[in-house]
């Protein structure tokens, strides 16, 4: 591709992917090895590529709910929560606040199954396999208490303009507040089979440093960046939704390298199970979608720019309306992409296994990155 | 010296308390379910493809074929045809085809009569694509059928001019 | 002779067989998972169901490949292990050949694996298979001296590398009773020599896809795999003798108690795989040559000044 040919006989290529195991999609990174050393890198990227700005173009304002659950599939609910806040600023509609506090209980259980699904995966890369079936097995209980509410157990569309399609039962919250009790007594295990695991420390310790200086130039959002000791969440920073509401701490790494951003992953877990908590302590009584949503949604001209914290990162939903019953243009900024670009960077003059090791500590979703 | 050997029992002995994890779970019982022999029922919510509700009154469907689905279908996989009786329109033709559907459930809110819902089925596979063209007038007739009912007669326009595709009027 | 060369391939065959369902049922319970329930009483006739249909594949040869080598290698790792058995003291009567140097025989044969590894991942002309090779060659050797290291604190104590000779001088106190350390860092060399997990580096699939074979199909890997699995019960066996007391045991006949012993030592090994993630490769060498071969030379000198003295 971009690389220039070997300058000296001694390095060579080695195409990592587009189906290699710990690229976890259909990402293809070219590397020039110097030995098991990297000399040179460039992800390739747009295996995935299904055109949905483009699409945006096409359809309805509501006809491209269905989409956003498609971008990120692990954090579905964030993108959905990010394009209807988008829409809704856009046409002035304003959300229940029951609908609000729904909004938020669900998609913070939607971070977790995001989060746990990452931190199985990424054991997976480093090679230990049962991490990732006790996750999963947690993972399931999340998917589980969704599935009841939204119908769907993995691309949720369950976010409408002005609330949430169904209302959240006494079977829901019961299955909430088991989930938090479950999940709280995993941790020490957690803890047991890998944190505190010397193999893992070593493998995780000082390796692929990302300094607060490089995670700025380079856009990083979401744990990667707090990972480096920048304390910014979009759920602080530009609250939306009832997020100024709840009591939470924004975890922050202190050196940056990949043990850090999983600290902090896990850190959020707990926090989002903190926000499941109040939120369901003070969950109101209410109506959950607004009323006078018109079906035909025309807003009117004008461009709008929402952001919510997802899974990975910062996601934001750029909007131009032209006044039309379609959007004139739709911009994803999605947060696997920006944090992808610093990889070159990170992984030069490193070896093929702390390569795979800080691709995977990204928690990249390539369908995300693609778009 | 004594870091040295500080650090590889510490490194000993986190091993261990590992593998006291995976033994404590090599006793537990399994979570897994044997899919064919053990089956999970489906939540009420459960979002499997659309089918026309039966209306336990009148032990028929609520369609009135106006098209709101076909025109508000993100992916236009359904087609919907029906015939004027007695100055009240009715379906002949109800089909999806699932291949193409995205489960958002917007058909079923913008229904005017709520003649729609999700169906619980979630065993959808099939060996060609038009195993995944569904026919929701025949699956109708399939549920009367359970309660003894002889299939919908299917009904006959008055005049042929009247006989409109809800697809081509979108 | 014959006799003994037919019941040994009938040996690993059927050991092999019931290695791979016990590595996966135990993988399958620690994850909370039944594991294969299908073929047989509790998917016991699955690995069967599986070896056939790996014969029946077809043996893909690419096009660039060093034919000669490419198909010299899966031979080359399976005839070692064939001989390896010969020594193996199951029961004081059921032993093929009591050679006098038989432990020296085990350990130089098994070291042959290494050479067919080399031959596989250098012949099959991908990237991923030299890694591996490369990778595999410097692990073995790194890891070979504190194997034997361990073992000649324990021939120093026994003067003999007669295996039955070993399992003899066991008959008041098991030696790992008396060597708890060098029994530990048997367990982790032979973890490693076997290329199993946590030191899976050759083969690691996060990585290096699948490492040496990755060009292999069909039962040409299936002879890599098979030869994995009768390793992993010959340097158990071989434990087995050194520390567990060989065949010794009450009531039951010897060769149960030794086969008892056995499995346990490979319950352990695969105890590791399913619990530990994967050492980083520049690590693994460290902990050889900084961790291990000090411990091990310390052994067999506290062994050497102990005999001396008492």
């Amino acid at each position: 591709m971009m690389l220039e040919p070997g300058i000296e006989e001694k390095t060579f290529y080695l195409n990592l992917g587009p189906q290699h195991p710990s690229t976890h999609g259909v990402l293809r990174i070219l590397l020039e090895m110097d030995g098991e050393f990297i000399a040179n890198s460039e992800p390739v990227i747009g295996y995935g590529h299904r055109a949905h700005e483009k699409m945006a173009e096409l359809r309805t304002y509501q006809q491209y709910l269905p989409n956003l659950g498609r971008v990120d599939y692990l954090h579905a609910l964030a993108y959905n929560h990010g394009y209807c806040l988008a829409v809704e600023r856009l046409a002035g509609i304003e959300v229940p606040e029951r609908a609000e506090f729904i909004r938020v209980i669900t998609s913070e259980l939607n971070r977790i199954a995001s989060h746990l699904l990452w931190f199985g995966a990424y054991l997976l890369d480093l090679g230990a396999f049962t991490p990732f079936l006790y996750c999963f097995d947690d993972r399931e209980n999340v998917v589980d208490i969704l599935d009841r509410v939204t119908g769907s157990r993995l691309t949720y569309c369950y976010f409408r303009f002005g609330g949430v399609r169904d209302d959240i039962d006494d079977e829901f919250i019961a299955g909430c507040r088991a989930f938090i009790t479950r999940l709280r007594s995993r941790w020490q295990d957690y803890d047991d089979l890998v944190t505190k695991n010397v193999i893992f420390i070593n493998r995780t310790r000082d390796v692929g440093i990302i300094t607060p200086e490089q995670a700025l130039k380079y856009g990083v959002t979401g744990p990667c960046l707090r990972g480096s000791g920048i304390p910014y969440d979009i759920r602080r920073s530009e609250p939306y939704s009832v997020y100024p509401l709840f009591d939470f701490e924004i975890p922050i790494g202190e050196r940056g390298d990949i043990m850090d951003r999983y600290v902090v992953r896990l850190c959020e877990m707990e926090q989002s199970l903190r926000i499941i908590e109040q939120a369901l302590d003070k969950l109101p009584n209410g109506p959950i979608m607004a009323e006078k949503v018109p079906k035909r949604l025309k807003p009117a001209e004008g461009e709008v720019y929402a952001a919510v914290e997802s899974g990975r990162g910062e996601f934001g939903t750029y909007i131009v309306s032209k006044g039309d019953t379609k959007p004139y243009r739709i911009k994803l900024r999605v947060p696997s992409f920006s944090n992808l670009s610093i990889i070159s960077e990170l992984i030069k003059d490193t070896l093929v296994a702390d390569m795979v090791a800080i691709l995977g500590s990204f928690d990249l979703v390539i369908p995300e990155v693609d778009r | 010296m004594v870091a040295y050997f500080r650090e590889m029992f510490v490194g000993l002995w986190s091993l261990v308390a590992g593998m006291a994890v995976t033994i404590r779970y090599f006793v537990r019982p399994i979570v897994t379910v044997q899919y064919p022999r053990q089956k999970l029922t489906m939540t009420p919510k459960y979002r499997g493809h659309i089918e026309l509700i039966m209306d336990p009154e009148t032990n028929t469907h609520r369609c009135t074929a106006c098209g709101m689905c076909v025109r508000t279908c993100p992916s236009s996989l359904i087609t919907v045809e029906g015939v004027k009786v007695k100055k009240k329109k009715l379906p002949v033709k109800h089909v999806i085809d699932y291949s193409y559907c995205s489960l958002c459930g917007l058909c079923v809110e913008v229904c005017p009569t709520n003649a729609l819902k999700f169906s619980n089925e979630y065993r959808l596979a099939g060996y060609q694509r038009q195993d995944m063209v569904i026919d929701l007038m025949a699956r109708l007739d399939a549920e009367r059928a359970t309660v003894g009912l002889p299939p919908l007669p299917i009904p006959t326009p008055e005049s042929e001019e009247e006989t409109t595709s809800a697809e081509e009027k979108a | 002779m014959i006799v003994a060369l037919i019941g040994v391939i009938a040996l690993v065959s059927v050991n092999a067989l019931f290695l791979i369902w016990m590595e996966r049922k135990v993988a399958a319970h620690i994850q909370l998972r039944p594991g294969p329930m299908e073929v047989g009483y509790h998917g016991a006739l699955q690995t069967v169901a599986d070896a056939l249909k790996l014969m029946g594949k077809e043996l893909i040869t690419p096009d660039e490949v060093d034919r000669p080598v490419y198909l010299l290698a899966p031979i080359i790792i399976f005839l070692p292990v064939l001989v390896l058995f010969l020594v193996i003291p199951f029961s004081p009567n059921l032993i093929i050949r009591d050679l006098n140097v038989g432990i020296l025989l085990i350990f130089a044969f098994s070291s042959l694996t290494v050479l067919s590894i080399l031959m596989a991942g250098w012949s099959s002309n991908n990237k991923y298979s030299v890694f591996g090779a490369i990778r595999s060659i410097a692990q073995n050797i790194a890891y070979e001296i504190p194997l034997l290291i361990t073992a000649m604190s324990i021939i120093l104590m026994v003067g003999s590398f007669k295996l039955t000779d070993i399992v003899a001088a066991q008959d008041k106190v098991w030696f790992v009773v008396i060597q708890p350390l060098a029994f530990l860092l048997y367990i982790i060399c032979a973890t490693a020599e076997t290329n199993r997990a946590p030191f899976d580096i050759p083969e690691a699939e996060s990585e290096l896809v699948a490492g040496f074979h990755t060009e292999y199909s069909g039962m040409r890997f299936g002879l890599f795999f098979l030869a994995e699995y009768t390793n992993m019960f010959v340097v158990s066996a071989v434990a087995t003798v050194l520390f567990l007391g060989g065949w010794r045991g009450w009531i039951l006949p010897p060769v149960v108690w030794f086969l008892i012993k056995v499995y346990a030592i490979i319950f352990l090994i695969m105890w590791f795989r399913w619990t530990f993630p994967r050492l980083r490769f520049d690590q693994l060498i460290t902990f050889a040559w900084k961790v291990l071969i000090p411990l091990a030379f310390v052994n067999l000198l506290v062994t050497a000044l102990a005999i001396k003295l008492f």
